[in-house]
């Protein structure tokens, strides 16, 4: 029996409904948020619903199963838009959205990452802006975040056991001076939750089949269904949002499965697309009232966008390391996630394990490579291990989500262009994370080191970026837009600065923290 | 083991062509699972020289020295299943018969390194393009290959839990707190 078999149903002419649209990191927890609280909420999400027994252990397989594959294109001077034009993100299209696909990486922001122009001083070519709340307005959410989401070594939830990859790491990080250990994680260590432990299968990219991994999918949305408050709606692609002549939004027009066109109205409207599709659902919504698109009268929506400063070291052993057996980021160093400007760049990035199995370690450790190089890596695959880096990459004006006009998708909407250059503080921190991973790496015996380029981006975020001041940004520090006051942003897009830390935690804090605010505003007929 | 076998029906069939082979490294992980060590793999759109044509221009851009033939035929396979009834057929089609002008007539016939010599400023064509873009998918995503290059694929589904996925030990192993608790 599917979830949704059973639910709560809402009309469409029912406004007083609040509509969310996506169902992961943000928008299934914003929703199960507001129906704990009685508040009725109808979810849209694009994908289909797939429940933990559809997941594959097969990469491809799983990722014609789950990815985003709708037409994108890109520009810019990033090696994505010459290696996957059409493929500038690694996100999901189904019920919990990249919640099915995430690692588990559950770390707080640092809190002078929340201060990124005061502490690093303006950066020629960056956008940098304080965001306008502090580490102390959201540690309570952060609390609440872990608790419910069971983050390992917090609310005495033991650490995951280390696979052989992150044996490797720490036994490096040790001949570094770093510290290194199984990391934070919203995976279950123990049985918890009414869900299972890890059986360490390694395809938590593609889905995890024993519910170990918290997923929006099997937490967050069943709770607000038995709530009897929250109508999940699956295969349901928003194209706009409308608005009344005062300005404020009161509907939303989708695509049904059947590609029928469908319109739920709606008393408040919260966007949780990911920072691709959420700024795109903005822009496409553009009216006589709104020429720009909704909540663009700073012209800030679809700016700033950024995907982390990443990529990934891979080295050689003698022996069998067996990367691919187990939790995928089985362990992090926060070493080098300070700030110090006198390692040639602002801000800081993580070190977390990373395993791909044999297709895609084919598919992403140097992109359109060839010959005996590039064949000589494959051919040690069993004694490789591999490393993630995740460090914070500088918000530009210039690296933006647009509209592509020229090229549209499958309801005829015009599709996102993704354009992003490197700033030199990002290059700048890649190359040292290359520099310290190969250093770690060779300290336990590293025969050859592989430098990979950045994947496709799991880790979107700015385009819709939380402001104190409405003409810096598109919402307040509650993911109110400036704006409309009933138009929220709800996922990663609100993010003022990218941080070092991976962001699922933040997103889900935040969404916490809004679902509060709404209530209130609520109650206080504010919306 | 999905090692395709010489069949009656390879041989009847009326269009296209095939390939088949021996295995070579008769100790390797792939015969040893194999039971027989003749393959045979029947195309629809592609000619049988053309199949043969193809596999050694994905040897020379994906050299395995190690790697057998049979998992090399499945990149042919999945180029033949492309090329039916598309513009596929005629752009590998075109590159071939430049491959071998650039040869004196015959590709297959030089020596390995002459090989690469001819196709290398052939790189970032459409030709070679289409080849590597399409090897770089089915070369390494078949059971053989999982095999031959120590990947267990979808063995993982139960998990390694207890299954290896700490047995590493060339080095110290990590101490708790910092390396975690096994659940048992």
């Amino acid at each position: 029996m599917a979830m949704t078999d059973n639910q709560k149903t809402f009309a469409h002419d029912d406004s007083s409904v609040v509509v969310v649209v996506g169902s992961g990191a943000g928008g299934g927890t914003l929703a199960n948020e507001l129906a704990q609280q009685g508040i009725d909420v109808v979810v849209l999400e694009a994908g289909a619903l797939y429940t933990t027994a559809d997941f594959l252990a097969d990469e491809w397989a799983s990722f014609a199963q789950l990815a985003w594959l709708d037409k994108r294109t890109t520009s810019g001077s990033f090696r994505l838009a010459t290696d996957f034009p059409n493929l500038p993100a690694w996100i999901v299209k189904s019920v919990g959205g990249t919640t099915v696909h995430w690692a588990g990486a559950s770390l707080r922001i640092q809190p002078h990452e929340f201060t990124a122009l005061s502490t690093y001083g303006k950066v020629e070519g960056a956008n940098l802006l304080d965001w306008p709340l502090t580490y102390d307005d959201i540690a309570p959410y952060y609390k609440r975040a872990e608790q419910r989401m069971g983050v390992t070594r917090t609310n005495d939830n033991k650490g995951l056991p280390g696979n052989n990859n992150f044996k490797v790491m720490y036994n490096g990080a040790k001949n570094l001076g770093y510290s290194c250990d199984t990391g934070h994680m919203a995976i279950n260590s123990e049985i918890r939750d009414g869900r299972s432990l890890c059986l360490q299968r390694g395809f938590c990219f593609q889905g995890c089949k024993t519910g170990a991994k918290w997923s929006t999918l099997y937490t967050e949305l069943p709770r607000g269904i038995a709530t009897g408050h929250l109508e999940l709606r699956p295969q349901s692609h928003v194209a706009r949002i409308e608005h009344d002549d005062s300005g404020k939004v009161t509907a939303v027009i989708y695509f049904d499965a059947e590609g029928n066109e469908q319109r739920q109205q709606a008393r408040l409207v919260a966007v949780a697309g990911n920072s691709l599709e959420t700024p795109r659902l903005l822009l496409n919504s553009a009216s006589s009232m709104f020429p720009k698109g909704l909540a663009n009268g700073s012209d800030q929506v679809g700016r700033n966008y950024m995907r982390h400063t990443t990529g990934s070291v891979y080295a050689t052993f003698d022996q069998p390391v067996h990367m691919y057996r187990g939790t995928t980021m089985a362990g992090i160093i926060s070493d080098e996630a300070h700030h110090d400007p006198a390692r040639g760049f602002v801000g800081g990035y993580e070190m977390e394990t990373i395993a791909l199995g044999l297709p895609f370690i084919a598919a992403f450790l140097d992109p359109g490579a060839w010959g005996p190089r590039f064949t000589g890596a494959l051919d040690q695959y069993e004694n490789m291990a591999g490393m993630w880096l995740v460090g914070e990459d500088l918000p530009q004006a210039s690296n933006r989500v647009t509209l592509n006009s020229d090229v549209t998708d499958q309801y005829g909407l015009p599709v996102a262009n993704v354009h992003y250059d490197d700033h030199p503080n990002d290059l700048a921190m890649r190359q040292h994370g290359y520099r310290q991973g190969a250093e770690l790496y060779r300290s336990v015996g590293a025969k050859d080191i592989y430098e990979s380029p950045p994947y496709p981006s799991t880790h979107n975020l700015g385009t819709c970026r939380m402001s104190k001041r409405p003409e810096d940004g598109v919402c307040n520090a509650y993911g109110q837009t400036h704006e409309i006051p009933n138009l929220f942003i709800s996922d990663g897009s609100q993010f003022t600065t990218s941080t070092a830390e991976n962001p699922t935690l933040t997103i889900v804090s935040l969404a916490i923290r809004q679902a509060e605010h709404i209530a209130q505003l609520m109650q206080q007929k504010e919306v | 083991m999905s090692i395709p076998y010489l069949s009656r029906r390879v041989f009847l069939k009326a269009s296209g062509g095939f390939l088949a082979g021996t295995l070579v490294f008769v100790n390797g992980p792939i015969a040893l699972l194999a039971p027989s060590h003749s393959w045979a793999m029947p195309l629809d759109s592609l000619s049988s020289r053309q199949g043969e044509v193809l596999l050694a221009v994905t040897r020379q851009i994906f050299p395995h020295p190690k790697l057998e033939d049979a998992v090399y035929a499945h990149v042919v396979k999945s180029l033949d299943r492309k090329a039916a009834g598309g513009t596929l057929g005629k752009v590998l089609a075109d590159g071939i018969v430049k491959l071998d002008a650039a040869s004196g007539g015959d590709w297959l016939s030089l020596d390995d390194n002459k090989k690469l010599e001819v196709l290398t400023p052939m790189a970032g064509s459409l030709f070679f393009e289409s080849i590597r873009s399409d090897a770089v998918v089915s070369l390494y995503d078949n059971s053989l290959a999982f095999t031959h290059f120590g990947y267990q694929g979808a063995e993982g589904d139960e998990g390694y839990l207890n299954k290896g996925f700490n047995d590493l030990t060339w080095l110290p192993n990590p101490p708790q707190p910092d390396a975690g608790y096994l659940p048992f």
